[in-house]
């Protein structure tokens, strides 16, 4: 994947093929400390502890389509490339987290790229409430889909107007809270 | 910088609309979103079809996404389901593309033929040009 917030795209989909209903994205940046974390939890149905021990094999998956999953084993080797690692805590009916870390000045990080699109994507399944909270260098911004609805007085946030707008206050918000970095 | 006041706003604009559309019968796009259409570039086809039908003004469509079609060297795949139709399947395809279908397939109604699936002798294929040969 040529940008993290396409990884984070991949993720959010197993949860939303998990039947999650909550999702929460944390990423937080530090560029003193040099990390760069993403952490993805959901409500879903969760994975079983047999499963989990190789989760991050292509080879395991739980697809039906065919017996190879990338998902998490492409991010998990991302991480790796860039001196992090990607760990995988899940709990049977309780949901999933995903924590990815990894240096934020490697070279071989990639950027985060379009997180306003993949978030923007991810609203567009009505039935999915997300919380993005986004850290740079002690700076905070966060967005609650739950907010939104309620602003709005309806569930339906998914139509193009809206979606768009969302996209652009989140960009707008990420350049102030970095300073211009995105 | 926008504030979430803004989206007061849009409720006004957009309570109507949404009003309208529980009266029709809706159009349907729906992208693949697994990995495979996401590292083919499935992100910025699902965002050119929201801004398309949004500058058209398009109140009768819902665009979605779904998981792994199935068919992943053809990804990104664009399915539109139109009420009363055969679903069109639309494959490799990019943002200019996707915006193409909304306008004459979505829009005006004309299948965009040289983007949609094809099967010749039991191969799936999406080049037009080899059909015609």
């Amino acid at each position: 994947m040529r940008e993290l917030s396409l990884h984070i795209m991949d993720i959010i989909e197993n949860s939303i093929n998990a039947d999650a209903t909550l999702i929460e994205l944390y990423i937080e940046e530090d560029t003193s400390k040099n990390i760069f974390i993403i952490k993805i939890k959901d409500n879903g149905r969760g994975i079983d502890e047999e499963m989990l021990k190789n989760i991050t094999d292509p080879f395991v998956t739980s697809r039906t389509t065919r017996r190879v999953g990338l998902g998490l084993s492409l991010f998990e080797s991302t991480c790796l490339r860039c001196n992090g690692n990607l760990k995988v805590y899940s709990k049977v009916n309780v949901g999933t987290e995903v924590v990815a870390t990894m240096e934020h000045d490697n070279i071989d990080r990639p950027p985060l790229g379009k997180i306003e699109e993949t978030v923007v994507s991810v609203l567009l399944n009505p039935k999915i409430d997300l919380v993005y909270e986004h850290i740079y260098n002690g700076k905070k911004f966060i967005l609650d889909s739950r907010e939104i609805k309620k602003i709005l007085g309806s569930d339906e946030i998914n139509s193009p107007e809206v979606l768009l707008w969302i996209k652009d206050f989140i960009k707008e918000n990420l350049n102030e809270i970095s300073g211009g970095a995105f | 910088m926008k504030t979430l006041q803004e989206l007061e706003e849009i409720r006004k604009r957009t309570l109507d609309r949404v009003n309208q559309r529980k009266d029709r019968t809706t159009t349907r796009i729906v992208v693949g979103m697994a990995t495979c259409g996401i590292a083919a570039g499935a992100r910025p086809v699902l965002l050119a079809i929201m801004e398309e039908v949004e500058k058209l003004g398009l109140t009768d469509v819902v665009v979605a996404q779904t998981g792994c079609i199935g068919l992943c060297k053809m990804e990104p795949i664009v399915e539109v389901i139109k009420p009363g139709e055969e679903k069109v399947t639309y494959v490799k395809m990019d943002a200019e593309k996707a915006r193409r279908i909304v306008r004459e397939h979505v829009k005006d109604g004309k299948v965009v033929e040289e983007y949609t699936m094809h099967v010749i002798q039991g191969k799936i294929l999406n080049d037009y040009k080899v059909e015609k040969e």
